[in-house]
């Protein structure tokens, strides 16, 4: 059946829309990144003179540099810390009968239902009381509030999916708990868990709230708050172009991940397992 | 290459015990069918076997040695399961090298025995496919190579043919036949609920319901000598006609079986008279369900083709040594053997 032309034009034209609502506020940062001075002020679509100053001087000026590495050190151990825990969590949660599975579950859950602001003093205070004050730990710790819940959840449900009978199989090929997980299930798994650990560091790589307020000195800020305090030479400039070449420069990580990682994230290696 | 026996297993879920009391002497080689409707513990009975479920009383010994705590991976065991379980991220070679891995065999040994197995089975040329790029009959194949590489003393079957469609599903069986031929001092259980897999597999027939074993026996035995209404009505298809009311009064019983293919049809004369209801034709046979007065639904069998028109009045004659009787609850009388 072949469909008609305006239905197909129109499919196109809707897809033409989303791109461009999804595409061009971060195209219009790019050029504005690429401008400097009285430029900026000028509204034009394409770059006219492209110039990496703004690159240059965020990179090679102040801190920026290693409030980068700040970023990937926070939202690195936070995915690593919340897969490990969740990974352990949901073999437990999925697997084994225990007296109150729902009601964890449901706990585990409810903790992701309190807005950030509602926690914040309470935390602020668990974290002095911790000695993390100004420390990137207090990040990588409150972080894990958000991202636990949801990588639990996940990987649960996966792994619930998962035919139990293929790791009673690898039980009767006399493979120890280890082996199971590291040959049988985390190959199994990858999919979900690089889709759940990528949400994890986008969220913690975003994170804005607790960055600002459990840390206190510039060498220390992540960098969602790093370029929100980026300031001109006067109170009354705001150094567009500097923020955009920073906004620009700490986006290009997450889109290269996702990139990277598309292919594992659409692809469902269970099937064939059993009758499919 | 071992004997397994059961002396008085049972198991239990907390307070709700699922299999009571089972005594079994399974010989060397042999193959055993474990049949039952769902839910009787025969699954279960098996999984105990293998060791993916406790046993909560009674031991299990295999090879004469106490086996209760042993690790499945050293009972000697191998398992074929219901949805095959490959490993759906290694080739077939992988799916069947993975044990012998595990046991630490040398690569040369691994890469000779999965071959050998691969040969049997007819699926070298399917070694470095996934199981995704497999039909069903070929990973119940590669499922059972995988159990055969460990060499196993007990070979496991649980339901390995409900996955097949109907005419993958003869193929298989006969495949397994000959496999248990070949495979010779290998004792083989298989659990199903389809009772013409448990007759046409089986040197022995274990008739288990509600937990408990009903019957021990070879398919024949099972066939000619039920030794109670439930293996009567399960044994044999189509079922055996287990009528009520007075016709099984008058011989003192609760119930009055008799077989569709023990019952003699005529159109003239015979010891009941009936209505057709409905004619099954099957080619080889013609199943004819009557309606009968005084007796009830009367299945009855009919070799080859037969004409019979639905609302014809048939005679119908019980064979009488082919009769069954049982009480109420459920046990036999003594055959009744009226000449």
């Amino acid at each position: 059946m072949k469909t008609p032309l305006w239905k197909r034009l129109g499919f196109y034209a809707v897809v033409a829309v989303i791109v461009l609502q999804a595409l061009f506020p971060f195209y219009y940062a790019i050029l504005t990144s690429l401008e400097d001075g009285q430029a900026l002020f000028d509204v034009n679509y394409l770059p006219a003179a492209p110039d990496f100053v703004n690159y240059r001087t965020m990179l090679t000026q102040g801190v920026f540099g290693r409030q980068i590495l700040n970023s990937v050190f926070v939202a690195t151990v936070v995915v690593i810390f919340s897969l490990a825990l969740a990974v352990t969590a949901a073999y437990a949660l999925s697997r084994i009968q225990f007296r109150g599975r729902g009601l964890l579950l449901l706990t585990v859950l409810s903790v992701s239902m309190f807005p950030q602001i509602a926690v914040l003093s309470g935390l602020f205070e668990v974290i002095r009381f911790f000695g993390l004050f100004n420390s990137l730990w207090a990040l990588v710790f409150s972080y894990m509030i958000f991202t636990l819940p949801f990588t639990v959840w996940v990987l649960t449900t996966f792994m619930r999916n998962m035919p139990v009978e293929i790791e009673e199989a690898a039980i009767m090929d006399g493979a120890s708990s280890l082996t199971i997980i590291r040959r049988v299930f985390l190959p199994l798994m990858w999919p979900a868990m690089v889709t759940t650990g990528l949400l994890a560091f986008i969220h913690a790589w975003n994170e804005f709230l607790f960055a600002l307020t459990f840390l206190s000195t510039d060498s220390q800020r992540t960098v969602p708050v790093a370029i929100a305090l980026i300031s001109g030479r006067s109170e009354f400039e705001i150094p567009w172009g500097n923020i955009m070449a920073a906004s620009v420069i700490v986006t290009l990580p997450l889109v290269a991940l996702v990139l990277v990682f598309q292919r594992k994230i659409v692809s469902g290696l269970t099937a064939g397992a059993v009758k499919g | 290459m071992a004997k397994v026996e059961l002396v008085n297993v049972s198991k239990s879920y907390g307070d709700v015990e699922v299999l009571h009391d089972i005594n079994l002497a399974l010989e060397e080689g042999e193959f055993v069918v474990f049949v039952g409707p769902s839910g009787c513990g025969k699954s279960t009975l098996l999984r105990m076997i293998a060791g993916l479920e406790d046993i909560t009383g009674g031991e299990l010994l295999i090879g004469g040695e106490p086996m209760n705590d042993v690790l499945p991976a050293k009972r000697g065991i191998s398992m074929v399961f219901q949805s095959y379980a490959l490993y759906p991220h290694m080739t077939v070679f992988e799916n069947m090298a993975f044990g012998l891995e595990q046991a630490k065999l040398s690569k040369p040994e691994i890469r000779e025995r999965v071959n050998k197995a691969a040969t049997m089975l007819q699926i070298e040329p399917l070694l470095d496919r996934k199981p995704k790029q497999l039909s069903g009959g070929q990973r119940q194949r590669v499922a059972i190579g995988r159990a055969i590489t460990r060499d196993p003393r007990v070979f496991l079957f649980d339901e390995p043919l409900s996955n097949l469609d109907a005419a993958l599903r003869v193929d298989t069986r006969l495949e397994i036949a000959s496999l248990h031929e070949r495979l010779t001092g290998t004792t083989m259980i298989y659990v199903t609920h389809d009772q013409v897999e448990a007759m046409t597999l089986a040197d022995r027939i274990v008739v288990l319901n509600g937990g408990v074993i009903e019957q021990v026996g070879t398919p024949m035995d099972l066939y000619e000598n039920p030794a109670s209404q439930f293996v009567a009505g399960f044994i044999g298809s189509p079922k055996m006609n287990l009528l009520t009311g007075p016709v099984a009064e008058n011989e003192g019983a609760a119930t009055y079986g008799i077989r569709p293919e023990h019952i003699r049809f005529s159109r003239d004369e015979g010891l009941w008279i009936g209505r057709v209801v409905l004619t099954e034709r099957l080619g080889s046979d013609t199943f004819v369900h009557v309606k009968t007065e005084g007796v009830g639904m009367v299945n009855v069998r009919i070799e080859g083709r037969a004409d019979i028109e639905q609302g014809e009045t048939v005679h119908l004659t019980p064979d009488a040594r082919s009769v069954h009787l049982f009480y109420a609850d459920g046990t036999p009388l003594s055959r009744k053997f009226m000449q």
